[in-house]
């Protein structure tokens, strides 16, 4: 790799650590009687309101379906999240410094991996919310519906339309990579390495 | 005033070929006073409750009613002056007194200008004063005024609201005395207070200038060149203690005191005024319990104007001037003598030439009076009949009502030429133009504030609504835009531009920050404790379920204290409190705010209690019972959630400070 491709690469890496500050998804709902808006962000260590009392309010209305309340402290993937993405930025940074193309092909990978990994925890915890209501405690009960909210994009539950869009964070991270494998493509060409 | 205004209008038949109310209406008012479904107005109005003793607001241009805010009367549709919490508002020296007479909002100022801070009205009955904080439309403080037979002649303020004043409309023997009425002239006097205003929760009768014994009317500060100086008008000059109508209107001119505030600050500090024994209260809400407390003050200074010469003059104005009114610049003065033909204008500049070559015609018990012509601008002539008020709209015009010919007059300020009239439905009082009396006037619309309503809406019996009208005075000539009714007759309103006060909006209080001893911020604080024969009921309420919920072990005669929390932190999600046989107000609870009713249970047997205010979809279901039980009967003491809202969410966000917590108390 050039020592400008290396420095390329070594920024991208520093750029996925913003993923530790910003968020990672944000879910918005919206209703009728809510037309200023409610809803969650999801950063890599917890789990907050829009705005400051949205998550309590979320919870307060969940309620209803049965929905256990939502509490970061019960989600044990928020405690190592930011190790994993510190990790991931600092072995970015030394696959930089080492410049090895095959070392920054196999980042790319576990990058990939942690990715689509982290992707499926979140399915699985929003399908966990939206499926494993309590019903002896619920007091709205529509039979076969479920309240699982969207990963992305848009979806009707009951009187909220819930809508789904990557975080800041998580546009941070897809960046990081994104530049990240135009670096391998380019440092892949023939001649390149010699220059 | 109604009374004498039909004597008057029969005595003078007014020729006036005014048009008819349709003729008046041009074809696009509707579409200027349309607010669309969602959208909103362009200016919060403020009108006086008057004898409702509250305030009202109003979205303007569309006149659409959108607050009640409650001040010296009790309201029991929220609870004001009637919960533990709010009582204590509405003491005075002569007890906890549950209504006023509520006359002349004013909008805090700075550098003359509304600033959106605080509303500030007088009560005229009681005399009290009392600032609102506009974050929250809420009453924040009240401070009676002693040595004083009513606060008429209030709350108007000085350019940065340092003072706000109140003006004793009856005079009374100072300090009060078991004398002949008949003794009047001479013992009886009036007294023209400064109260501080610019420090929250710190308001207090700064000073007292100790005055002749008339009828202390209106008032206004001057501006620009004339802000060190206060106008009042006076009436009753001739000193009369009976038959007022005829009695005190005999002498051709009455007065308008001008008087040096800042001089007379500068004579008190410099000990010139008397502490004087009195008894007075103050009432404020305290920002952190959200409990309102009460002072009783047991001194006040009184300045005699011999003691500090310079600091008041009288202007000679024609027949019982009633407002007084200073134009933006500050230069001119206009009375508004209700019996008069003209509307006589002051100058400040040759009222200070005046003063300056002594140009006096007398005194009054010893305050010099300055001669007409000397200080007289000059005078509108023929402007039609009754003038009362003047408000000006910063573009050289000033707009005066007139009673008893029922119109509204324009007319030029520095040459004192009618330009417009317009008719106004029925016998308009005050007029008011958007910062209309300040040194900013958005000088877009007028709103005639009407005295007679007859057939203006719906007929409703005898007791009818108050009736308003919006005059757009855009243009060259005024055109009638909308009626619109008022309630409690409001004597003055002021508005202000949207934009200065709706983005400072409070949406709901802080349950972290709520520092009420028997706040319970989450169920488990919840508890019920017994003090010999009071009853504690700590309590929360959320969507859609009060805990607890079963109380057991109240006896008859107890006195049954709910403090009830109301734990959301949403805006708009009230909850409500009443229970069956109480003898006072429900309680309305703002998200994160705890109330405080007072139940002494009269009967055995078991007695629901419900939310008031339609929260959620379960809003029926928010309900409860309380048992009640012979005195010795031996219940146990018990307060029990049902199974349901034991298990729900703890309402408190988990991750908010509880420092100020306490423990539950009850055995639950």
């Amino acid at each position: 790799m050039t020592p400008r491709s290396r420095l390329l690469l070594a920024l991208a890496a520093l750029v996925g650590l913003a993923a530790l500050v910003l968020p990672l998804w944000e879910v918005r709902l919206g209703a009728p009687q809510y037309p200023e808006g409610i809803g969650l962000r999801i950063h890599a260590h917890t789990v907050a309101g829009l705005k400051p009392n949205d998550l309590q309010n979320i919870n307060g209305l969940n309620h209803y379906i049965g929905m256990k309340p939502i509490s970061p402290e019960a989600i044990p993937e928020l405690r190592y999240m930011p190790w994993l993405i510190g990790a991931l930025a600092l072995a970015g940074v030394a696959v930089a410094l080492r410049g090895s193309r095959r070392a920054l092909g196999a980042w790319l990978v576990a990058f990939s991996l942690l990715g689509a990994a982290g992707l499926y925890d979140f399915w699985r915890w929003e399908y966990d919310y939206g499926h494993n209501l309590d019903l002896d405690q619920a007091i709205i009960i529509v039979p076969d519906m479920t309240y699982q909210p969207p990963l992305i994009g848009r979806k009707q539950l009951l009187n909220f339309t819930a809508t789904a869009w990557p975080g800041t964070g998580a546009i941070a991270l897809g960046l990081s990579f994104v530049v990240a494998a135009g670096v391998w493509v380019v440092s892949g060409r023939p001649g390149r390495e010699a220059a | 005033m109604r009374a004498t205004t039909f004597a008057l209008g029969a005595a003078i038949a007014v020729g006036c070929a005014s048009p008819s109310p349709k003729e008046l209406v041009t074809g696009d008012a509707a579409q200027r006073v349309y607010v669309a479904p969602g959208e909103h107005d362009e200016f919060y109005g403020f009108f006086s409750g008057g004898f409702s003793g509250q305030v009202t607001v109003y979205g303007l241009p569309s006149g659409r009613l959108i607050k009640t805010i409650p001040v010296f009367s009790q309201f029991p549709e929220n609870g004001w002056g009637y919960t533990e919490e709010t009582t204590p508002m509405l003491m005075t020296s002569f007890g906890m007194v549950p209504w006023d007479d509520s006359h002349h909002p004013e909008l805090s100022q700075t550098d003359g200008v509304p600033d959106g801070r605080w509303l500030f009205i007088n009560g005229n009955n009681t005399p009290r004063v009392a600032r609102i904080d506009l974050t929250r439309f809420e009453t924040e403080e009240i401070v009676e005024i002693p040595n004083s037979g009513g606060a008429h002649a209030s709350p108007f303020t000085t350019p940065n609201s340092e003072y706000i004043v109140a003006g004793t409309r009856f005079s009374v023997p100072i300090p009060q005395a078991d004398i002949p009425i008949a003794d009047y002239q001479g013992r009886f006097k009036g007294t023209l207070s400064f109260i501080r205003a610019d420090e929250p929760g710190q308001m207090d009768v700064a000073f007292q200038i100790l005055m002749p014994g008339f009828d202390y009317d209106l008032g206004h500060t001057g501006k620009g060149p004339s802000a060190d100086w206060f106008f009042f008008t006076s009436y009753n000059t001739e000193e009369a203690s009976t038959q007022l109508e005829l009695n005190a209107s005999k002498n051709d001119k009455d007065f308008i005191a001008a008087v040096n505030w800042r001089l007379a600050e500068r004579c008190v500090a410099d000990g010139k005024a008397v502490a004087t024994p009195v008894r007075y209260a103050h009432n404020w809400m305290d920002s952190t319990t959200r409990m309102a407390r009460t002072e009783m003050k047991t001194s006040v200074r009184v300045l005699d104007p011999a003691a500090c010469p310079g600091m008041v003059y009288f202007l000679p104005t024609p027949k019982s001037p009633h407002g007084v009114d200073v134009d933006p610049t500050g230069e001119y003065i206009v009375g508004a003598g209700k019996l008069a033909a003209v509307i006589p204008v002051h100058s400040f500049s040759k009222m200070q030439q005046a003063i300056a070559d002594q140009a006096f015609d007398g005194d009054r018990y010893g305050i010099p009076v300055l001669r007409y012509d000397a200080v007289l601008a000059g005078e509108v002539e023929k402007p039609g009949l009754g003038p009362l008020h003047t408000e000006f709209d910063g573009k050289g015009y000033a707009y005066t009502s007139m009673f008893i010919s029922s119109e509204v007059v324009k007319w030029k300020v520095d040459t004192r030429e009618i330009v417009d009239r317009i008719p106004a439905y029925y016998s308009i009082g005050h007029l008011m133009i958007p910062g209309g009396d300040s040194r900013q006037p958005y000088g877009k619309y007028l709103v005639a504030l009407n005295k007679i309503t007859k057939d203006r809406y719906l007929p409703t019996g005898p007791e009818l609504a108050q009736s308003a009208q919006l005059i757009d005075i855009s243009g060259d000539k005024m055109q009638m835009l909308l009626d619109f009714p008022t309630m409690g007759e409001p004597h003055y309103a002021q508005a202000i531009p949207a934009s200065l006060i709706q983005e400072r909006q409070v949406k709901f209080y802080e349950l972290a920050a709520n520092g009420n001893p028997w706040v319970a911020r989450a169920e488990s604080e919840t508890g019920i404790e017994r003090r010999g024969r009071a009853v504690h009921v700590k309590m929360i309420a959320i969507r859609s379920h009060f805990t607890p919920d079963n109380l057991e072990g109240i006896t008859v005669g107890d006195s049954v204290y709910f403090h009830v929390t109301n734990v959301e932190q949403d805006w708009d999600i009230l909850h409500g409190f009443a229970v069956m046989g109480m003898r006072t107000s429900q309680l309305i609870l703002n998200p994160g705010e705890t109330r405080t009713l007072v139940w002494v249970p009269q009967r055995a047997g078991v007695y629901p209690f419900y939310c008031t205010d339609f929260c959620s979809a379960l809003h029926q279901e928010m309900q409860g019972y309380v048992r009640v039980s012979e005195p010795g009967a031996g219940v146990p003491l018990r307060a029990e959630a049902s199974e349901r809202s034991a298990t729900v969410v703890a309402a408190a966000d988990p991750s908010a400070p509880h420092q100020h917590g306490t423990a539950g108390t009850g055995g639950r």
